[in-house]
């Protein structure tokens, strides 16, 4: 009978635990929407800031979020891929091929702001790109790198063997096989992980700061090689840099808003094409 | 049958085993790029870093606690009250994050039903994919007011603030890695135990979680280098005061703050930008360590397994 | 035998690793002939079938040594297209591995991967080939239906067209029947007693009265090493190892 009321307890307290955290997580969606809600309009979503960023709207924000994001992806999708080709179709059990994958490993533990250190010294000094979407861009590719090689190779791992051995045995070469009976398949899966990937990278901060992202900027960005606002980088001089925070903390909240609702979406979409996938394929 | 065996050896011999050879060796180059990117990064870094010790003593670098590049009289490049700032607040986050997160992923290996599994383990993703800026802001306007007011304090942007976030931001990562290794457990361990008389309680206490230990410690270390390396979080929550930290309501500045709060107004290639980045350096070998820790004891635990 | 021979093995050793698979195996195997490969689970009957289109290769570590002559030419040699091999000597897997394609691009998919895009020969080619496999009759009207939704038995004579569309000379089957029922178990091997006609068969198989109803001739492993190779009727009436008699007769395996 005791160790039955431990065990209720001990239950007990698990739940807790996880209640907790879904606390946790309700509350903060719960504060962003709310007062983040408050000033969405379609003016705050379409036009610049205004009045030393006391008015207005983060659309330049938006607009360098995106182009910066597109650049992550030209680097870090394809290069994501065909790294997880060679590791997962070709590599053998060699020294090198482990000394690449715990290269993987340690990389997507490096930290996001000796990443946009690294960004400063290549991209902006050393390739002279300056301070840039482009110089931005690559660093947040790097950083991203990691994470679309592992989600590509799952999505390989997902193919069966047998379709590799088949078309091997028709006569196929192994990268006919690859191309013809492997990627297909593969290809929804690999992109499914890296718009998770995409999504995180959108989101960083650390990285961006001294590579190309400006602190006000009313304007676009005409090419690849102007500074550019970011939605991460905007939140943060809203909420700890303007002259006037507490005036501003609605804007603050209205950004935040946005960034999460851009990262959240992009990550649900990313889920539910998996959901979708998973359960196509086990029909 | 013939006409196609023409068709076909004529193909055969204009398929040449270089073009394979060449596909092969572009992946691979691919695949290497993250050997020469993680070297990239750390050579780059060292090779930036070693002016800084042209006029700063490696000794004072790593054990003076006093930082303070831009003084009038002696500049004082002591990175020692950052390491610590950066150990206590990682610290923290784990006494905090450890037994949630361990309690959350017992919760779900052992105690709920798969479908309250499947729901909850996405809802942890979600959380996963906060940004940390966004987390940073929320730890001003909801945890800031909050530590104030319950420890009276004038303002709660501390190491506790920094602690706490930073506990939030490992759990996904400590939850999904202790349930894995808790469901790898060999369901005939449980089964034993259950057949002795044990209540699942004890089974999980007794059994589960020392058979899973060292997929839980590869978690928890994880979580503590991804703690070390956030920057945005405890650059807007932890106050960023330079003094030696004394305690959990001080105001610290970790490693990753004092590198976003200096580089963006240091002039380049001087001493104090090249010092920047030799904390950058050490930073890159600390988490390097821990996350290498990390790996060979979830190797050697994957290992075990099979 | 005074038969013409297809496939010869001489000496062959063959290697996981540090492990051996397979120990001095000679085997002759004649043209247009059914030839059956027997034993015990783990005696490298499979590693035997296997490395006839060096299907090991992609199986890392492996090592093999000796000869496989196949029309006099030793394939184990280095200047061997593998590519070319593997399209001379078709293979058919244990389980049905169709592809998740339609039932025409299924069969169609060697022939597209070795160049040939003419739509009209194409459909010749299919129809012959799922005739070959006496699967015509029953997909004639579905050939854009996924393979899937055929049964086990027509995925795995699917499969058998798709290896007969590329004409090769000489067709494997690794345990064809393992995973199907009786009655199309039935179907695929009065297939393969029709397939020797044209084609130089071996087939690996689990199933003794299987290798009876359908080989010319047997081999029988154990342990990596061939105990005893004959024509299929003096093995499993009279063999002159007492191991072949043991196992035939039941006593162990």
């Amino acid at each position: 009978m005791k160790r039955k009321i431990v065990q209720f307890l001990g239950f007990m307290l698990l739940r807790v635990c996880l209640y907790l955290v879904l606390a946790v997580l309700l509350l903060f969606l719960f504060d962003i929407i709310r007062k983040g809600g408050g000033v969405m309009s379609w003016e705050f979503l379409t036009q610049a800031p205004r009045r030393g960023m006391t008015e207005g709207g983060v659309f330049p924000a938006i607009v360098g979020t995106f182009l910066v994001t597109m650049i992550t992806a030209v680097l870090a999708v394809p290069m994501g891929m065909f790294a997880a080709i060679y590791l997962n179709e070709y590599a053998r059990q060699t020294r090198l091929t482990r000394l690449i994958r715990l290269a993987i490993r340690n990389l997507s533990g490096v930290p996001s702001i000796v990443y946009g250190l690294f960004g400063v010294i290549l991209f902006v000094n050393i390739f002279a790109f300056g301070t840039s979407v482009l110089s931005a861009g690559l660093t947040l590719g790097l950083l991203t790198l990691p994470w679309t090689i592992t989600a590509s190779e799952e999505a390989l791992k997902t193919v069966p063997d047998s379709y590799r051995e088949g078309a091997l045995a028709l006569g196929a070469t192994k990268w006919q096989s690859i191309r013809t009976n492997v990627l297909p398949y593969a290809v929804p899966g690999m992109l499914t992980g890296t718009v998770l990937g995409l999504a995180r990278a959108a989101g960083e901060t650390a990285p961006i700061m001294f590579t190309g992202a400006a602190f006000f900027l009313p304007v676009l960005p005409r090419s690849l090689g102007d500074q550019f606002m970011a939605l991460p980088y905007h939140l943060y001089i809203m909420a700890t840099q303007h002259h006037n925070i507490l005036k501003v903390r609605p804007l603050a909240y209205g950004t935040a808003l946005v960034l999460i609702a851009l990262v959240l979406g992009m990550n649900m979409a990313a889920v539910v094409i998996r959901y979708r996938l998973r359960r196509k394929r086990r029909m | 049958m013939s006409d196609l065996k023409v068709d076909v050896r004529a193909n055969l011999r204009k398929r040449s085993a270089v073009k394979e050879a060449a596909i092969k060796a572009f992946f691979f180059v691919n695949g290497i790029t993250a050997v020469v990117v993680l070297l990239g990064i750390f050579g780059l870094l060292l090779y930036t870093s070693v002016p800084a010790f042209r006029e700063i003593d490696l000794k004072e670098f790593l054990g003076s606690p006093a930082w303070d590049p831009t003084s009038p009289e002696k500049a004082e490049y002591g990175i020692l009250s950052m390491v610590v700032s950066t150990f206590l607040v990682t610290i923290g986050a784990l006494v905090l994050a450890v037994p949630i997160g361990l309690g959350v992923a017992s919760y779900l290996s052992d105690v709920a039903h798969w479908r309250v599994r499947e729901i909850v383990k996405p809802v942890v993703e979600i959380l996963a994919g906060i940004p940390s800026v966004v987390v940073g802001f929320l730890g001003i306007v909801i945890f800031g007011p909050a530590i104030a007011g319950i420890f009276g304090l004038s303002h709660g942007l501390n190491a506790l603030n920094g602690s706490i976030l930073l506990a939030i931001m490992s759990l996904p990562t400590i939850i999904s890695i202790s349930e894995d290794s808790l469901s790898a457990v060999p369901q005939a361990y449980a089964e034993a135990s259950l057949g002795l008389g044990a209540t699942r309680w004890q089974t999980l206490v007794r059994v589960k979680i020392p058979a899973a230990l060292s997929g839980i410690i590869a978690a928890v270390m994880l979580g503590m280098g991804r703690a070390i390396g956030e920057t945005m979080t405890v650059l807007m929550a932890t106050g960023n005061a330079r003094s030696f930290p004394t305690g959990i309501f001080q105001s610290v500045r970790t490693m990753t703050a004092n590198i976003a709060i200096e580089l963006g107004e240091v002039p380049y290639h001087t001493t104090h930008y090249y010092a920047l980045f030799a904390i950058g350096l050490v930073l890159f070998i600390i988490t390097f360590l821990v996350n290498m820790a990390a790996d060979i004891v979830l190797r050697k635990y994957q290992e075990r397994e099979q | 035998m005074d038969e013409r021979l297809k496939i010869k093995t001489e000496s062959l050793n063959f290697y996981y690793g540090a492990k051996q698979a397979l120990q001095n195996v000679n085997l002759a195997c004649p043209e247009k002939r059914v030839t059956a490969i027997i034993g015990p689970s783990g005696c490298g009957k499979s590693t035997l079938i296997r490395s006839l289109n060096r299907m090991n290769d992609v199986i890392p570590g492996v090592r093999a040594e000796g000869r496989i002559l196949i029309d006099g030419v030793d394939i184990l040699s280095p200047r061997q297209d593998v590519v070319e091999l593997r399209r001379n000597v078709g293979m058919v897997f244990q389980k049905p591995n169709p592809f998740p394609k339609s039932i025409f691009d299924n069969i169609a998919y060697g022939l597209r991967i070795n160049g040939l895009r003419d739509r009209q020969k194409l459909a010749e080619i299919v129809e012959r080939s799922l005739r070959g496999a006496a699967l015509w009759e029953e997909v004639k009207d579905r050939l854009r239906d996924n393979a899937f939704s055929l049964s086990g038995g027509q995925q795995q004579r699917l499969c058998i067209a798709r290896a007969l569309a590329v004409e090769p000379e000489v067709i494997l089957f690794d345990e064809p029947c393992s995973a199907i029922d009786p009655i199309a178990t039935a179907k695929i091997e009065e297939l393969i007693f029709k397939l020797k006609e044209d084609y130089t068969v071996v087939i690996v198989t689990h199933n003794m009265q299987q290798a009876a109803r359908v080989s010319d001739f047997t081999a029988f492993m154990m342990l990596g090493e061939m105990i005893e190779f004959d024509r299929t009727d003096k093995i499993f009436t009279n063999p002159s190892n007492k191991m072949t008699e043991d196992y035939i007769t039941g006593r162990f395996g």
